[in-house]
């Protein structure tokens, strides 16, 4: 990977090797079809009436640690509130997440990656972000890292350094992705700087 | 210090006094630490969806680093949803609450 850099005007650019967009790509899978077992596919209602008053949805937080990290709790100490507040808003936010991965997905092929045969990629998938594609990848490199924490069970600052310093191999082995998406991330924000 | 006779307590209505308060306390977002996101990203957050100057938004982020938590936005109640909903896509840990003040 060549890490993101700063283009004329608001463009920002990087470099990955087909088994990383490979690798980015299943884990966005991941996400999405997780959201999508919770909250079913997202809505595109034509009517903007009825998009606009949605169809609401489960006011109960939702028991996987990856879901419940990613659609958290609006309120901490008023559960009749965040009950509220989740019916109304959840889908929504998991509509936005979906979107979210489909545009980083879309970037990626873009830049010569072949989603249904990644061996038929470019050797060098070359991606070019403008502004709203830069957000998308932002929140979705953020989803990515937040459900793999979430199933390696860090939560605190030292879950996260015990993580880092495991000796278990199936540990490592999602450690490093996770330590790479954050470098990713980081080359990012450092790019729009 | 010297001692002064204390005078006798006036009478004030006090629940009613406590009901006014409570209205006129506005409402607050608070971003919570996280173990995962990059501080880097998290002050960017701030920059560009608060519109907050890099100062600023430095030490907010700070403050969420080093104290757990930080106010980051003061308001009305249906202002301060629409924050935490934002935060909750950029994946930032948030909820509102009426202010503690």
């Amino acid at each position: 990977m060549k890490a993101f850099e700063r283009r004329k005007r608001d463009r920002v650019r990087a470099e990955f090797e087909p088994a990383e967009a490979a690798l980015l790509t299943n884990l966005l899978g991941q996400v999405v079809e997780l959201l999508r077992d919770r909250n079913g596919p997202e809505e595109s209602s034509p009517d903007p009436l009825f998009g606009q008053l949605g169809t609401t949805g489960s006011s109960i937080p939702p028991d996987d640690p990856v879901l419940k990290r990613l659609l958290p709790d609006a309120y901490r100490d008023d559960d009749e509130a965040a009950a509220d507040f989740r019916r109304f808003t959840e889908r929504s936010l998991s509509t936005v997440k979906v979107e979210n991965a489909q545009a980083v997905v879309a970037s990626l092929v873009a830049g010569g990656f072949d989603v249904d045969d990644p061996d038929q990629s470019e050797a060098t998938v070359e991606v070019e972000l403008g502004e709203r594609a830069v957000q998308a990848w932002l929140r979705s490199l953020t989803d990515v890292r937040l459900a793999l924490a979430a199933r390696l069970g860090i939560e605190s600052e030292e879950d996260a350094e015990s993580a880092e310093e495991s000796d278990d191999e199936a540990v490592s082995v999602v450690i490093d992705i996770y330590d790479w998406l954050g470098f990713v991330q980081e080359s990012l924000v450092q790019a729009l700087d | 210090m010297g001692r002064v006779s204390s005078p006798a307590p006036i009478e004030v209505d006090q629940p009613e006094t406590d009901e006014v308060t409570e209205l006129d306390r506005p409402w607050v977002t608070i971003v919570w630490n996280d173990p995962v996101n990059l501080m880097s990203y998290v002050a960017y957050v701030f920059k560009s969806y608060f519109g907050y100057a890099d100062e600023k938004a430095h030490e907010l982020m700070m403050k969420v680093h080093n104290d757990g938590r930080a106010v980051v936005a003061t308001g009305p109640r249906e202002e301060m949803e629409r924050h935490v909903q934002a935060m909750h896509e950029y994946g930032l840990w948030a909820t509102l609450q009426r202010s503690d003040a």
